[in-house]
C-alpha cells in the first residue's frame, strides 16, 4: 500500500476542481504521476472507499472524497462497514474502528 | 485593543449537510445557542474574526505540515467540499492581510507561526461561518493546529499558541474576535461515526469551563485516541482558547451529543476581560 501516495492524490483530488475535472473524464490521467499499485489505481478509478478506509487513508481525506463521489451518508458509512466486514481491522492511520464497527448514526 | 470576543463552537459537517436527520428537539436549541454568539459577535463590534480551526486536509498534508498555521490573504474561499453535501454554497470569504500580518509577526515572538496567503476553507471553518457571519461579510482570519497528521503539537503548546495570540490581539488598534471550533469526543470519518463519550466530553468541558491548565494540559494523546477517538485530538483548538483567556473563565450556552452530527455539538464563550 503506498499510503502516502493514494492520500496525496485524493488531498490535491478534493481540494481543486481542476483535478476534479480531469479525474472525472480520464481518471488514469489523473493518477499517473502517483506511485501507486495497481490495486489503489483498481480503488480510486472505482472509487472503492472500503479498501481504502481499511487501507489506511486518513477518514478525513476519504470522507471529502465520498462526498465528491456523490455517495449519500448511509452509503458511504456502510461502505466503510462493508470493508471492515470483508477485509478485517483498519491495517494503518489513526482512523481505526472500534467495538467491531458497529454503531454509527445511520 | 484588548480581545472584545472569544468563544468556541463545534464543526462537523453534519452539522449542515444532514441538518434534517437531527432530532429538532436538539438541533433547534443546538441553532439557537451559535445564533447568541453570532449576535454577541456582532455586538462586540469586531473588525476581524480569527478562527482556531482544526482542517482536515483543505491545505496543509503531510508533505509539509505545519503545527500552526495563519492566513494572511486578502480573501479566501470555500467551502473545498460538494457544497450540496456541506450545505453551504461554495463562496469567497474577506481576509484582513495587514492585520495578518501584525498579528503573525506579533505571535512569532514566541510561537513559530507558518503563514499562507492562499487559504481554501473546508467544513472545520465554514459551518462556524455559516452560523457567526451568515453573510460571510466579517473579514476572517484563519488559524490552524495540525489535530490531523501526527506527531501531534503537544496541548501544552496548543495553550501557548491562544497565550501568543492574546499578546497579538492587545498589540494592534482593531477589535478582534476569536472562535475556536473543534470536537471533544467523537469518532467521524470512521464506521462509527455518530459515537460520543458523554462523560468525557463534561468532563472536558468542567476544565475549559473553569479553565483549568494544569487539568487541561493533563490529557495524553494515548489516553485521548482511547477515550475520546482520533476525533478528540481536536481538544487543542479549545486549549488554545484557554490560553487566549487565560485566567477568565467560560460559560457553556449549549452542549448536547447529537449523534448525525458526530459530536457533542457545543456553543461556549469565555470571558475576555
Amino acid at each position: 500500500m503506498s499510503l502516502y501516495q493514494v492520500q496525496k492524490f485524493l488531498y490535491q483530488l478534493n481540494r481543486d476542481e481542476s483535478v476534479q475535472t480531469v479525474f472525472r473524464d480520464d481518471p488514469d490521467a489523473a493518477i499517473a504521476d502517483y506511485k501507486l499499485t495497481d490495486d489503489e489505481r483498481r480503488w480510486l478509478r472505482d472509487g472503492e472507499v472500503g479498501e481504502l478506509y481499511i487501507h489506511g487513508v486518513n477518514g478525513q481525506i476519504l470522507m471529502h472524497y465520498a462526498a465528491f463521489l456523490g455517495l449519500d451518508w448511509d452509503s458511504y458509512i456502510n461502505a466503510m462497514k462493508d470493508g471492515l466486514t470483508k477485509h478485517g481491522q483498519v491495517r494503518d492511520g489513526i482512523y481505526r474502528a472500534v467495538d467491531g464497527g458497529d454503531g454509527g448514526a445511520v | 485593543m484588548p480581545l472584545v470576543f472569544a468563544g468556541i463552537c463545534s464543526h462537523g459537517p453534519g452539522i449542515t449537510g444532514r441538518a434534517d436527520r437531527a432530532d429538532p428537539a436538539l438541533r433547534d436549541p443546538f441553532y439557537a445557542a451559535l445564533d447568541t454568539l453570532r449576535a454577541d459577535i456582532e455586538a462586540s463590534s469586531a473588525d476581524a474574526l480569527i478562527v482556531i480551526a482544526a482542517e482536515h486536509f483543505a491545505n496543509f498534508f503531510m508533505d509539509n505540515m505545519p503545527a500552526y498555521a495563519m492566513g494572511m490573504g486578502e480573501e479566501y474561499e470555500g467551502p473545498i467540499e460538494d457544497p450540496d453535501w456541506l450545505g453551504i454554497p461554495r463562496t469567497t470569504i474577506p481576509g484582513a492581510p495587514d492585520l495578518s500580518k501584525r498579528l503573525i509577526a506579533e505571535v512569532m515572538q514566541t510561537v513559530d507561526v507558518a503563514y499562507a496567503e492562499e487559504w481554501k476553507m473546508d467544513h472545520g471553518i465554514m459551518v462556524p461561518l455559516h452560523f457567526l457571519t451568515p453573510k460571510m461579510d466579517l473579514p476572517v482570519i484563519p488559524a490552524n493546529i495540525n489535530c490531523q497528521g501526527p506527531p501531534l503539537t503537544p496541548l501544552k503548546r496548543a495553550y501557548a499558541f491562544g497565550q501568543a495570540l492574546r499578546r497579538a490581539c492587545e498589540s494592534v488598534p482593531e477589535k478582534i474576535a476569536v472562535m475556536g471550533t473543534g470536537g471533544i469526543s467523537h469518532w467521524p470519518a470512521t464506521p462509527n461515526s455518530g459515537k460520543i463519550n458523554e462523560a468525557w466530553d463534561r468532563e472536558f468541558l468542567r476544565r475549559w469551563a473553569a479553565n483549568d491548565k494544569d487539568a487541561l494540559l493533563s490529557y495524553t494523546d494515548e489516553d485521548t485516541l482511547a477515550e475520546a477517538g482520533q476525533g478528540g485530538f481536536e481538544i487543542r483548538t479549545l486549549i488554545a482558547i484557554a490560553g487566549l483567556c487565560e485566567g477568565r473563565t467560560g460559560t457553556i450556552r449549549y452542549a448536547e451529543p447529537i449523534p448525525i452530527f458526530s459530536t457533542m455539538c457545543v456553543a461556549a464563550t469565555m470571558d475576555v476581560v
